[in-house]
């Protein structure tokens, strides 16, 4: 029985997960020659040229840069909105959520145009005569995408885990004598920490491989990882070299999941949420 | 002996609940106070405003004379064992109940030493490094016990500490409590709804009910002078009935005349009679002005529980030593000491 209700779920993994990667995986380590295509680790040596590098280390830095501002901007939003008499909480919440509903792409196309050398913001600030705001096409642009793109999926998971910590608990923590400030680092942020973990995975994976929002915000100068794949496959045509970043990738984002995973397990084995 | 902490006209309400509707108290330093009541009288939450977790809507709340109303709890000298015990379960058992005692920064010496001293006293030597969730019912409760506990408040304020427990193990804290109390001279103030806890283990026992204070005074008062039919009917077991107080001394009820020892009341005015079951007596049928026919008997231990169906319909509980099988007709004798007379309540 369960086997069976099993199946389509296999069949489906298989066609759209395996098969694919084990495709990305074969033309990684080979290279084509007359002979059709041989056994080669080229792809991987190549990636570490320095110019290549220079990308992998741009990208790490912008992700893990936007994913602090938005743990920085996430977790007090996260706060108010657990705070919150119930009304506003939920006005809050969909400030958040809305935004999710609209089209990732057309969110970014957004802020290309409000960041404009013409566009709104700066239409906006020379009418209050304020200095203009030039960060289209740099890594500020790129980060304030990010930023903008990925904060739900901070917020979210932090405000899940802080809304189920029990009332009881926080008076508990001052009947012994905190203040609030001891009250939040002694008993709150550890209790949120599994929370924290799983937003910043759900913000630094994909803030680690978009290419979106670097291409539009960017302006293609400022190339990161995912722009780099893209580029292999669809306009350079070089499968097997595009394969190799994907597989590097895969790995990287499975090494800081299991690092994350690590702290999420050492803190779930003593706090069941 | 020195007031600790008194409530003065204090009430609390909810949006629409009252909670508390006025309730004056005085807790004197080392005694052992319980409040006592049902379900939602608002034991909870007179602890809480003792406690400073909740603001009183009227009154004020004083400790050693001070006014505290609207001091926060990390500032009030009063530590309080939760409802539902509240331990953090991100740290381990010794960690918890280091918890206040590493805030007033101890030495990491003094903290062992004290942590491992309470934790033998709750018997619980041995699970310093458990985790908070592999722990038993039972266990977290005498945790969260030695949490508070180990601060040496000078009130400690206790919600329902025991009730997780299995009568045996209840029978052992319910001791170690005492003695701790007494040794420690701890202000105890103890909520229960269990009326033998209550008068086993306090100085003075409140008896709360919709947010009111009923009776206030020591366990031998409460149980032999209750003040109404409620505090008689939840303080141990009671036979309540309608009687008329023909004059002093003298009432009527069950059809008979009886002669008691109150006095006071209004010519013929109606009044609660209250017998305690372990008051009436099996004695011959002939013999008595009280007579029924046995309904049922249940064997408790120490003594029968029987019920004695009278020919007005009323059932008598009576407990007694020795038995009359179901059937049997049977009289009830009573002393006029035993008859309580209670003025109607509402
Ligand atoms: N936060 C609250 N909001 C609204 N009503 C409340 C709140 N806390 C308590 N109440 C109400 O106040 C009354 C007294 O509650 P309280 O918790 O003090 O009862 P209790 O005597 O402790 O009962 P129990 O024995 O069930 O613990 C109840 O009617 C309860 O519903
Ligand atoms: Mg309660």
């Amino acid at each position: 029985m369960r086997r069976q209700s099993m199946m389509p779920y296999l069949a489906w993994m298989l066609l759209f997960i395996i098969v694919p990667l084990l495709l990305v995986v074969y033309y990684a380590f080979t290279i084509p020659s007359e002979t059709g295509n041989v056994w080669s680790l080229e792809n991987f040596t190549r990636f570490f040229e320095p110019i290549y590098l220079k990308v992998l280390w741009r990208s790490v830095y912008l992700a893990v840069l936007s994913t602090m501002i938005c743990l920085l901007l996430g977790y007090p939003a996260a706060m108010i909105m657990v705070g919150n008499a119930f009304t506003r909480k939920s006005a809050l919440m969909l400030l958040f959520v809305v935004p999710m509903w609209m089209n990732f792409l057309l969110r970014t196309y957004a802020w290309l145009t409000l960041l404009e050398r013409n566009g709104f913001i700066n239409v906006l600030l020379s009418a209050l005569r304020l200095p203009r705001l030039n960060i289209l096409y740099t890594n500020s642009a790129v980060i304030l995408g990010m930023v903008y793109n990925f904060l739900p999926f901070m917020v979210l998971p932090i405000y899940s885990v802080l809304s189920k910590i029990d009332k009881d608990v926080i008076e508990a923590a001052g009947d012994l004598g905190a203040n609030s400030l001891k009250v939040f680092m002694k008993v709150v942020f550890p209790l949120s920490l599994p929370g924290v973990v799983s937003g910043i995975t759900m913000v630094f994976m994909p803030a680690l491989t978009t290419f979106v929002i670097s291409r539009l915000l960017g302006g293609g100068q400022f190339t990161l990882v995912g722009n780099l794949i893209e580029q292999q496959f669809l306009v350079v045509g070089d499968w097997g070299f595009g394969s190799a970043i994907s597989v590097i990738m895969i790995l990287l984002i499975l090494l800081s999941m299991a690092i994350m995973s690590f702290f999420e397990g050492e803190e779930s084995e003593v706090a069941p949420w | 002996m020195k007031n600790i902490v008194e409530l003065k006209d204090v009430s609390k309400l909810y949006d629409e609940t009252v909670a508390l509707g006025g309730i004056d108290l005085v807790i004197k330093k080392n005694e052992f106070v319980t409040l006592l009541g049902p379900s939602g009288c608002g034991k909870t939450t007179t602890l809480r405003l003792i406690g400073g977790f909740e603001q009183p809507t009227t009154g004020s709340i004083f400790f050693d004379d001070v006014d505290i109303t609207n001091v926060p709890p990390h500032k009030r000298k009063v530590n309080t064992v939760f409802q539902r015990y509240a331990l953090f379960s991100h740290l381990n058992v010794f960690e918890n109940v280091a918890f206040g005692l590493r805030i007033k920064k101890l030495s990491e010496n003094a903290i062992v030493e004290k942590v491992d001293k309470m934790l033998s006293l709750v018997n619980l030597s041995g699970f310093e490094k458990r985790d908070i969730n592999s722990l038993s019912g039972g266990q977290q409760q005498r945790v969260a016990i030695a949490r508070a506990l180990v601060n040496e408040p000078e009130v400690l304020l206790l919600d329902e500490p025991l009730a997780a427990l299995d009568l045996k193990l209840r029978r052992e804290m319910q001791h170690e409590l005492k003695n701790m109390q007494q040794q420690l001279g701890i202000t105890f103030v103890f909520v229960t709804h269990d009326q033998e806890e209550a008068l086993s283990m306090s100085d003075t026992v409140v008896v709360m009910q919709d947010g009111e204070i009923q009776q206030i005074g020591s366990p031998v008062d409460i149980y032999n002078e209750p003040i109404n039919s409620f505090v008689a009917d939840f303080i141990g077991e009671s036979n309540i009935v309608d009687g008329i107080m023909l004059e002093d001394r003298l009432v009527d009820f069950a059809g008979s005349r009886f002669e008691c020892v109150d006095s006071g009341f209004g010519k013929n005015e109606l009044v609660d009679v209250v017998i305690r079951p372990e008051d009436l007596v099996l004695i011959p049928a002939e013999k008595a002005k009280l007579t029924g026919v046995v309904r049922s008997v249940n064997f408790l231990g120490v003594h029968y529980e029987m019920i004695i169906e009278a020919k007005d319909g009323a059932r008598w509980l009576v407990h007694s030593t020795i038995m009359e099988p179901v059937g049997t007709e049977v009289g009830l004798g009573l002393e006029p000491m035993d008859i309580h007379i209670m003025k109607k309540v509402g």
